[in-house]
């Protein structure tokens, strides 16, 4: 039994009115137990209300959500459950940010999970050691700390709620080089450490494949691939074709395959392309 | 949810009252306000009526917009016209203990409830087909006399205008705000009363920090701009009067010398100050 699984999963935004429009369009799929999962598309494509989907934020309009072979929406009233066991981190979630010290907001989530005391502060301090927030900075006004220590403390919030699925929104948006690279790098050990499954929207290709196991591609509100990193970068011509980035390194094999060197085109990362390149020269 | 909410907004079109002039359609509305509340029998209450509905037809926007607006004050209209139902003088047609409904309190129940319902659309139709920069632009000219006053006409348009930018701007971040701590467990739709008011700080205190830090920014934005407020500032768009303007001015002078012609022609079927 898979851990999610969709079925024709569609959404129509305001039925009726003279905006309909259909934002998800029959998209079926099931994610395991343990996968790390990147989401790509362009604005619009559908991919944030589908997340949205995912942990009962909004209700689809067709086809059902089986989270542990059960129907997420069987009882409405039993959602707020569904909510504890995906998270769910927005696009600039520091903007969420309310409590008078960072350890209170980070608290928020397990609270509304009705846990004791002891256990609330024990998941305060192992969130925001995943996320790297010094315990001196757990007594500050979150208002008081710098953007990317905000970031990362409203993730915290996420996080100390102890997800089986994780689901994040353009967790880079907004930071420098390097503080993507440290936030990408704690999801990633994160996800090693729990062995849980992590959801991450991005529009970045460059990111994506270097983390994800798999890769989901959403174009216009459907879903235009859902496969292996590796078997996506081979339709990297393709992906291109409906407008998105593929990795350069990738774009510089397909180029030299075109000119008719025997390389192949499903190549994501520069160490892979390295090998290949001397494999031909070798031969 | 929140982007239900209808009121003030405006749907582009290309109909005859998209093209009139905002100074000219703020005038007839409010003339509009008036006559509503100058009709005295059935005969002028049915012109009135009429015309506003045929104003709606001319808007070319959806009925159903209308609609959305009307049932969102229907419990006003039918509160105010219950009350006014009994509260009649005269010959009880209908007794019951205290209550009691007259012929008049009829009347006013009918006069009240289709004048709230016709000021709500005739004002609908002004915010539905005039964009938030031409409604602030006319009222700027049109408040331009006060300046007389030393009253800074200018700068109460801007923060007309500036307000009405934002109130989409704020509804949306209440929805994402609302989501984001949805997902955290947040409980909006249980509890008692004082757990209710309670569920709101986690929605309030991000909306009021991040309005704030909107309005720093933009006034940072406007300042850099050097904008120094309205003198010697002068319009991309001057607003001009066009034949629809006076055709509209025509048409209902005709309509409003009718309402007068009923009034004082026909016998009045409600007192005033009654």
């Amino acid at each position: 039994m898979s851990l999610l699984e969709v079925k024709n999963l569609s959404f129509t935004y305001g039925t009726g009115t003279a905006f309909e429009k259909k934002a998800v369009n029959d998209v079926s799929l099931s994610i395991e137990q343990g996968e790390f999962i990147g989401i790509i598309g362009h604005t619009g494509s559908g991919k944030s209300t589908f997340i949205q989907m995912l942990n009962g934020l909004i209700k689809p309009t067709e086809g059902q959500i089986f989270l542990d072979g059960k129907d997420i929406w069987e009882n409405p009233k039993k959602i707020r459950k569904v909510r504890f066991k995906v998270g769910m981190v927005f696009q600039y979630p520091e903007y969420q940010l309310f409590e008078e010290t960072v350890e209170k907001d980070i608290a928020f989530g397990p609270k509304n999970m009705g846990l004791k005391d002891d256990e609330i502060k024990e998941r305060v301090a192992s969130a925001a050691k995943f996320v790297d927030l010094k315990s001196e900075l757990l007594k500050k006004s979150p208002f008081e700390l710098s953007g990317g220590e905000k970031r990362r403390a409203a993730i915290a919030g996420v996080i100390a709620m102890d997800p089986d699925i994780l689901i994040l929104d353009e967790p880079t948006a907004g930071l420098d080089p390097r503080g993507r690279d440290v936030l990408l790098s704690q999801i990633s050990s994160y996800h090693k450490s729990k062995n849980n499954t992590v959801l991450l929207v991005s529009h970045s290709m460059e990111d994506i494949s270097q983390i994800a196991d798999k890769i989901l591609v959403m174009n216009k509100g459907n879903m235009f691939a859902f496969d292996e990193t590796k078997k996506i970068f081979s339709k990297g011509e393709e992906i291109e074709k409906i407008g998105l980035q593929i990795p350069q390194i990738t774009k510089i094999m397909i180029g030299l395959a075109k000119r008719g060197y025997k390389l192949p085109t499903d190549i994501y990362s520069v160490e892979q392309a390295v090998n290949e390149i001397l494999r031909l020269q070798r031969v | 949810m929140l982007k239900e909410i209808t009121l003030g907004q405006y749907f582009p079109g290309k109909s005859v009252l998209h093209k009139m002039d905002p100074r000219m359609k703020i005038i007839l509305l409010t003339c509009y306000i008036v006559f509503i509340f100058f009709t005295k029998n059935y005969i002028s209450l049915a012109i009135m009526a009429v015309s506003v509905l045929g104003v709606l037809t001319l808007s070319k926007v959806s009925p159903k917009l209308y609609f959305k607006s009307v049932k969102a004050i229907i419990f006003i209209v039918i509160f105010t016209s219950a009350l006014n139902l009994f509260y009649g003088t005269g010959e009880p047609i209908w007794q019951w203990g205290v209550l009691k409904i007259t012929q008049a309190g009829i009347n006013t129940a009918v006069f009240v409830a289709v004048r709230i319902i016709a000021l709500v659309l005739i004002s609908s139709v002004l915010t539905y087909t005039t964009s938030p920069t031409d409604l602030t632009d006319g009222i700027e000219k049109l408040l331009k006399p006060l300046t007389f006053f030393h009253i800074q006409v200018h700068e109460i348009a801007m923060m007309m205008t500036i307000a009405l930018r934002f109130i989409p701007t704020l509804l949306e971040e209440t929805d994402k705000i609302m989501s984001a701590q949805k997902a955290r467990g947040a409980n909006f739709e249980s509890g008692n009363f004082m757990n209710r008011i309670k569920a709101l700080i986690p929605i309030l205190v991000p909306l009021f920090v991040s309005a704030f830090r909107r309005a720093f920014d933009l006034a940072m934005a406007m300042e850099s701009r050097c904008y120094h407020g309205g003198d010697g500032r002068t319009r991309m768009k001057v607003l001009k009067y066009s034949k629809y303007d006076f055709m509209a001015l025509g048409v209902l002078t005709v309509i409003f010398v009718g309402v007068i012609v009923c009034n004082v022609m026909l016998p009045v079927t409600i007192r005033t100050g009654m």
